[in-house]
């Protein structure tokens, strides 16, 4: 299943961009070092927008894998909280949806580096789906 | 010291281009305008940043990257030297989507700025403002001047060099 997943991930041309990789079902996926997602040659730290869009991408496909729908969650708006800055190593984050109805799905998404109990971001996503 | 826009811009086409296959480059942003506490960039339509290929939409992270891009340079005009200034936070609200083959055009300004905090606001938009594809609101961090010394010393001296050769 998260076989199949990945290979849906990989249809999508900004997922390959950024090097996004789903690593369990549950919500965890993982954004390998990669200079493409480097924004601060000099420290040197990940661009905050490749964190971002990493935690948005991860929220919409873990809708996808939760809701069995085959239609794209529309994105309505997303908020991120940078508490630490990125360094150039593997990042991973954890999807949690705290509301799934009918129209509206509300996801919480934490990132983090070496250790998850020192999050480097946190996020939320608000999603519209059709029915 | 006063801020130097032109020196700011020159500093930002550095930032934006010169680190071939990063971030910057790989979304393709290049700095259009910089003004006090106003900052405009573009952002062209790739195949790579595409969210939906049965549409061709590209994805809200290219939107929300080329967003706080734009909102922290626009912080950088409000600082008193040249400088750097980390997100704090970010809020992205998606109006539309981006319409497939044209380019995206961001324009951030600073509409408050207190001793360690810049707030900025943004509008993403094919041209017309009216009909924006997203706006954003964005508070970076105001940091000491003096932390900047090192990269202003040597942002100058490469400046020099390539002046003088």
């Amino acid at each position: 299943m998260t076989d199949d997943f990945q290979a849906r991930i990989d249809r999508v041309p900004y997922a390959r961009t950024l090097g996004i990789q789903m690593i369990n079902e549950d919500g965890c996926f993982l954004l390998p070092a990669r200079k493409s997602n480097i924004g601060n040659p000099t420290l040197p730290a990940l661009h905050g927008g490749a964190i971002a869009g990493f935690m948005e991408l991860s929220a919409m496909i873990h809708v996808l894998s939760q809701g069995g729908s085959d239609s794209t969650p529309k994105i309505v708006d997303f908020a991120v909280d940078f508490v630490r800055a990125g360094k150039f190593e593997e990042t991973f984050c954890r999807c949690e949806l705290v509301f799934f109805g009918r129209k509206m799905i509300n996801v919480s998404i934490t990132a983090w580096q070496d250790d998850p109990g020192r999050p480097i971001a946190k996020a939320r996503a608000q999603f519209l789906v059709k029915d | 010291m006063a801020l130097d826009l032109q020196e700011l811009r020159r500093f930002v086409d550095v930032v934006l281009q010169s680190n071939p296959g990063d971030h910057f480059t790989t979304l393709g942003i290049a700095v259009e305008a910089v003004e006090h506490h106003h900052v405009q960039m573009s952002m062209p339509y790739r195949e790579s940043l595409i969210g939906d290929p049965d549409t061709g939409v590209l994805h809200g992270g290219a939107i929300t990257a080329l967003l706080d891009t734009c909102c922290g340079f626009a912080a950088a005009t409000a600082l008193d030297d040249l400088g750097m200034t980390p997100t704090i936070d970010l809020r992205i609200d998606y109006m539309r989507a981006a319409t497939p083959g044209k380019s995206v055009i961001a324009d951030a300004e600073v509409y408050r700025v207190s001793e360690s905090v810049i707030f900025t606001r943004a509008l993403a938009h094919h041209g017309d403002v009216q009909h924006p594809i997203a706006s954003a609101v964005g508070n970076f961090f105001r940091m000491e001047s003096a932390l900047f010394e090192e990269m202003r010393r040597e942002f100058r001296r490469a400046e020099a060099t390539e002046g003088g050769a």
